[in-house]
């Protein structure tokens, strides 16, 4: 993102201060549901959701992946897929 | 000299310096993953391993997870502040967004200071080995990401006389690093405390 007008700026500050709202709420709503006491299982898969949305929600406006260049993405999906490797990896000897 | 740094390249579209910080943000990606897969490997290879919020203190880090929430909230607003030509604003919210770092930062040296009281160390176990390896090396990031936003608050604002255009992706840059600063944090912070 650059050279945006005024007008473009201050629609982006209306969006950020929703999202900060929302990152608010889901964060009083993942410790809350931790007060539940649920199976470990779904625990790790809920937490993890609201996690995987939290870190949406600041990567796509924060960091303005909404609106990026195809090379940034490249780049990403490039470590995403190191990482997803990494977090399988100590699995392997389960599956 | 490094060229494109106040407009796009005509290739990739985009300032170099946004380039390296994020060609060094998918390094980092590699750092935090390593470290998130020993994570996994230590906690799959026993059958009792600690919920988090029997060992650790929940409400103090749903407080820091606020902090760091509200910390990238300023940051963005600080960037947004220079593409409005606010330079006041500008400086308002970078000095919320080090005031919030440096909050982070106090309410973890608590917590921290909680668990050496009760002899609990990275030696302790393999809960408290990870614990502090992962928040350890995130707290070293939110430092860093303080002594930048510190330079471009104190000195690197020079710059916006000459090149605004320079500078206010300078500030997207190091914005771009402390939100993923931020953006760890809402991983670790349910890995470690809740779940």
């Amino acid at each position: 993102m650059s050279a945006h007008s005024q007008e473009e700026v201050q629609r982006q500050v209306k969006i950020y201060i929703r999202v900060f709202l929302a990152l608010g709420i889901l964060t009083v709503l993942t410790v809350g549901v931790s007060y539940l006491k649920l199976p470990l299982s779904i625990a790790i898969a809920v937490a993890l959701f609201i996690a995987a949305i939290k870190s949406s929600l600041v990567a796509a406006f924060f960091m303005h992946l909404v609106s990026e260049k195809k090379i940034i993405y490249a780049i990403l999906a490039l470590a995403f897929c190191f990482f997803i490797v990494l977090l399988l990896y100590p699995s392997w000897h389960l599956m | 000299m490094i060229r494109y740094i106040s407009k796009p390249h005509p290739i990739t579209g985009i300032i170099n310096s946004k380039l390296g910080v994020w060609c060094f943000l998918a390094s980092e990606i590699m750092l935090f993953g390593g470290l998130f897969s020993a994570y996994i490997l230590l906690r799959t290879g026993v059958t009792d391993w600690p919920r988090g919020h029997e060992l650790l203190n929940v409400p103090l880090a749903t407080l820091n997870t606020i902090i760091l929430i509200t910390s990238s909230v300023t940051m963005v607003m600080s960037w947004a502040s220079l593409e409005m030509k606010n330079l006041s604003k500008y400086r308002l919210f970078m000095t919320l967004t080090i005031l919030l770092g440096f909050a982070f930062l106090v309410v973890k040296s608590f917590e921290y200071g909680h668990k050496f009281e009760h002899h609990h160390f990275p030696s302790t176990n393999n809960f408290y080995a990870i614990y502090f390896t992962l928040t350890g090396l995130h707290g070293l990031h939110v430092i860093g990401g303080i002594v930048v936003n510190l330079y471009f608050l104190l000195f690197g604002i020079k710059m916006w006389d000459k090149e605004p255009k320079q500078f206010a992706g300078r500030i997207e840059a190091a914005g771009l690093y402390w939100h993923f600063v931020d953006l760890v944090w809402i991983f670790l912070f349910p890995v470690l405390y809740l779940l």
